[in-house]
């Protein structure tokens, strides 16, 4: 228990692997013990934040630390981009939510990730890895310069097809085109687990469509409180309605309504907007009146949907 | 000495509160009704016949000692009033705001026999505040009796029984999932009938009888029920998770954007402040708001959305005003803002403006045929009689089914609806184990769900073999033990 209230969410490491994608590991020696893979946390970066949704991308007992990947694609992501240095605190983390993945007892699986979903997918990958399982390792990075974690990935996949969109490092097209490949060259795999952005997702349980292969996919609706309280994260899920934070986060890709996700998805994208450009606009004063402070990178805000691998 | 008082000498009218006029109001989240000052108390308290047989303590679910606090009040004594109050109930304040009064202490009180009953609520809420302004805090001299419990949950289920374990000597810890605590109290229940700091000046209290709050903390998840039990060292363990999980209409245009819980809009509003522009959190400002049922949730909702901005808002209702659940005063105030209620009405469906948003409803009208198993009378569909109307927003309040977390982690044995299921002592199939509050009843009140803390609390006192005070003076004994108590050996070892 001392451990629950010990742990002041002190971010203990930081690494930036491109402009817009940053690792943070938070120390919660409770959480690491309890976290499984696919499941997820959310995060407040201080007193008047907003509750975000992060995945658990890695979790290490013997250091009692959790490990997330954000993309800024927000105002509060790009916020914790400035703000969350190693020694600082988050404001609130609760955790680990979600129903975790299961680590089936499938003989052969393909573990897509893209986009943001790349970290999201490691501890399923090692997961099954560390089953018995064989690994194919399918990543999709728009360029060279924004691959991570390959070397991670290579430890605990038997085989890992990367991709990118303009062919600088691996194969390049899509994930899709690296699922295509595994199944032409795998008569027998028995399952697909994808996450990425929801255009990505879809692509994926299309592609495994006419193979009948069985495809998870972990869908990252808008959230608030994550216990199942609030129903803002509802889904569809062939003929019915789910809350993605209890009923979830993972589904059987060829039952769920993409179309209805992405839509949903966009429902704050005004309000988002607005005030992600009013803090830029914010931080560019504060940097005119202080020229000490670092300049604050201007990043064209990315539309999620557009940034996407796959589909 | 006073003379006796008749129902014939009293103050006949009841002595209105004031409150924030109506237009004015209903564009800001400043409280509604403004409470009692000393003289108004006075004269109310006039009112109480002090009724030897007390009709309405039987009313009150916690049993509050309600002629013995308005004698004080009458005395001018408020703070022996508080003293009364505190016996039993914790949250004065709240429920004195909160309450569906006319159905409970106030429905028997004689007075309202003849005249309007003893505002029972508002005296309580003004001691309430009294002692919330004066910093009075009854902390019972506490010997510690080296239990250790745990709360899973900080709504008013927990914090009952948080307080009544703290009291008997027990090192209690609540779990609470939000990063705030209080429950519906603060994330549902807006400001404008609950200030939220009223239930943070509470929780305050509990902090001084050594309640340790533990937030950001989802129990299931992060450790178990069992491991609560077993592992974490917690003697006993009570779950006060609440109902949550909203139930959506399921017809056609669900999904949209624009159409959401009430839970999810007040506690955007509520918990996040997201009315306010120096919080993150966005909130869907609706210009004709459509919200569904008639409950206190939905009149809270609709009631934030007129103070959020909307120009109109419905109220969409498919039984009539006489079976409408909440709060008579609140309706009233709901009215007085200019809501409009449609009663008989149950949506068919909700139309799509082509980019995924909301740009009207389909209703039909209802009648009211014979009575269904709840008996009031079951609303009819009249055929033919569908009708839309413009709305670019759309809330639901048609109630709540369990929450799933704790029956997803735990071996606790469940009922058919999926709440938690107990006995009479609020034990629940896990030894040690108690459960109260919505998580037990569904969806309920604020003093039902304190009622329930404490019961629980009576049970895990006598599965722990603690002495129970009220009930060792009360009940039956044998050379001053309590028979009621078991596990004298457990008492004996912790101590
Ligand atoms: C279960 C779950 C797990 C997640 N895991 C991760 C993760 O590991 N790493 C990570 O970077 N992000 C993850 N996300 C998404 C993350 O929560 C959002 O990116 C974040 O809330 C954006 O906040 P913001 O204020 O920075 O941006 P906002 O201003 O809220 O949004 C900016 C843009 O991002 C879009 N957006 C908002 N929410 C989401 C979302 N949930 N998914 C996709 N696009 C969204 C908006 O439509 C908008 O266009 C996860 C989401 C869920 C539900
Ligand atoms: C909008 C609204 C208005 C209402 N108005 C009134 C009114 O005017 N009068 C009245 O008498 N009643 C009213 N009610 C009903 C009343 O608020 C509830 O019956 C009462 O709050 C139930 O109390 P509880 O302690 O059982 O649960 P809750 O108040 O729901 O508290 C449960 C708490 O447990 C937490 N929790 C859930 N799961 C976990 C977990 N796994 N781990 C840790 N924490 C967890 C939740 O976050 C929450 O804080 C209203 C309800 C709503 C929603
Ligand atoms: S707690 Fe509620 S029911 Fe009991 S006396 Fe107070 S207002 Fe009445
Ligand atoms: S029933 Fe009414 S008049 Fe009688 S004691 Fe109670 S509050 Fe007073
Ligand atoms: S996030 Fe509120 S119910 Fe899932």
């Amino acid at each position: 228990m001392e451990a629950a209230r010990l742990s002041q969410f002190e971010i203990v490491a930081r690494e930036d692997f491109s402009d817009v994608t940053y690792l943070l590991e938070v120390r919660h020696p409770l959480m690491a013990k309890a976290a499984r893979p696919g499941q997820f946390v959310i995060v407040m970066a201080h007193e008047r934040g907003e509750r975000i949704p992060l995945t658990i991308a890695d979790f290490d007992r013997s250091r009692g630390t959790i490990t997330l990947v954000v993309q800024a694609v927000g105002k509060t992501t790009r916020e914790m981009q400035q703000s969350c240095k190693v020694g600082s605190t988050l404001h609130a983390m609760v955790g680990p939510m979600g129903i975790p993945s299961p680590i089936s007892g499938a003989k052969k699986v393909v573990c897509v990730g893209g986009g943001l979903g790349v970290a999201p997918i490691f501890p399923q990958a090692r997961g099954f890895k560390e089953a018995g399982t064989y690994v194919i390792g399918v990543l999709g990075f728009r360029t060279k310069s924004l691959v991570f974690w390959e070397d991670k990935f290579r430890a605990c996949c038997n085989e890992l097809i990367l991709c990118t969109d303009d062919g600088s490092a691996g194969l390049k097209g899509l994930v899709t085109e690296g699922i295509k490949r595994a199944i032409a060259k795998h008569r027998d795999i028995d399952e697909v687990v994808a996450i990425g952005p929801p255009v990505m997702m879809k692509g994926c349980a299309e592609a495994t469509r006419p193979h009948k292969i069985k495809t998870l996919v972990s869908l990252n609706p808008i959230m608030v409180d994550g216990t199942g309280m609030c129903g803002g994260c509802r889904v569809k899920i062939g003929s019915e309605v789910k809350f993605a934070c209890v009923d979830g986060p993972d589904f059987d890709g060829h039952l769920v309504d993409f179309d209805d996700l992405m839509t949903r998805l966009r429902r704050y994208t005004q309000v988002e907007r607005a005030a992600a450009e009013r803090w830029s606009a914010n931080c560019r004063m504060k940097d005119l009146a202080d020229p000490a402070a670092p300049a604050v990178e201007l990043l064209e805000l990315p539309d999620p949907f557009d940034d996407v691998k796959g589909g | 000495m006073a003379k006796k008082k008749t129902i014939r000498t009293i103050p006949q009218e009841r002595t209105p509160m004031r409150e924030q006029e109506p237009r004015a109001r209903a564009k800001n989240f400043e409280e509604v009704a403004c409470g009692y000052d000393v003289g108004e108390a006075l004269r109310e308290a006039e009112r109480c016949l002090l009724c030897p047989d007390q009709p309405c303590v039987s009313g009150c679910p916690v049993g509050i000692d309600i002629p013995g606090f308005i004698r004080k009040i009458g005395e001018n004594n408020t703070r022996a009033a508080y003293d009364v109050i505190a016996e039993t109930n914790l949250l004065a304040a709240v429920c004195g705001r909160v309450c569906p009064q006319e159905t409970q202490c106030e429905e028997v009180c004689t007075v309202g026999e003849s005249l309007e009953p003893v505002a029972i609520g508002r005296l309580e809420r003004f001691v309430g505040d009294a002692a919330i302004r004066e910093g009075w805090v009854n902390v019972p001299h506490i010997e510690a009796n080296g239990f250790r419990v745990g709360i899973v949950g900080s709504g008013p289920a927990g914090m009952a029984c948080a307080a009544d374990m703290a009291k008997a000597g027990c090192e209690v810890t609540v779990f609470e999932a939000f990063h705030q605590p209080g429950g519906v109290l603060k994330y549902g229940i807006p400001d404008f009938r609950l200030p939220n700091g009223v239930v943070d000046a509470e929780i305050e209290n509990l902090r001084r009888i050594g309640v340790r709050f533990e937030c950001n903390t989802l129990v299931g998840r992060l450790f178990t029920i069992e491991q609560m039990v077993d592992e974490l060292g917690f003697h006993a363990v009570f779950i006060g998770t609440g109902a949550g999980y909203p139930s959506m209409l399921g017809v056609p245009g669900d999904s949209l954007n624009g159409v959401l819980s009430a839970n999810e809009l007040l506690t955007r509003c509520n918990l996040m402040r997201a009315r306010d522009a120096a919080f993150d959190t966005p909130i869907p400002l609706g210009k004709r708001v459509a919200v569904i049922g008639a409950g206190n949730t939905a009149m809270d909702a609709m009631r934030v959305c007129l103070r959020l901005g909307a120009e109109k808002v419905y109220c969409v209702y498919r039984r009539s005003r006489a079976e409408c659940p909440a709060r008579a005063e609140e309706v009233h105030h709901a009215e007085q803002e200019g809501i409009e209620f449609h009663w008989l009405t149950a949506p068919v469906a909700i139309l799509d403006d082509g980019k995924g948003g909301v740009r009207g409803m389909r209703c039909i009208r209802m009648e009211l045929g014979a009575p269904d198993d709840s008996g009031r009378r079951r609303p009819m569909p009249v055929a033919g009689s569908e009708f839309d109307f413009e709305a670019d927003q759309v809330v639901y309040a048609i109630g709540t089914n369990a929450n799933p977390i704790i029956g997803q982690t735990s071996r606790l044995k469940l009922d058919k609806r999926g709440y938690i299921a107990t006995d009479e002592s609020l034990a629940t199939s896990m030894p040690g184990v108690f459960a109260g509050g919505d998580i037990v009843t569904g969806a309920a009140t604020v003093i039902e769900a304190m009622g329930a803390g404490r019961r629980a609390a009576r049970g895990m006192k006598a599965y722990l073999g603690l002495r129970d005070a009220a009930r060792a003076a009360g009940g039956e004994t044998l050379f001053g033990i309590d028979l009621g108590e078991r596990n004298f050996v457990r008492l004996r070892a912790a101590a």
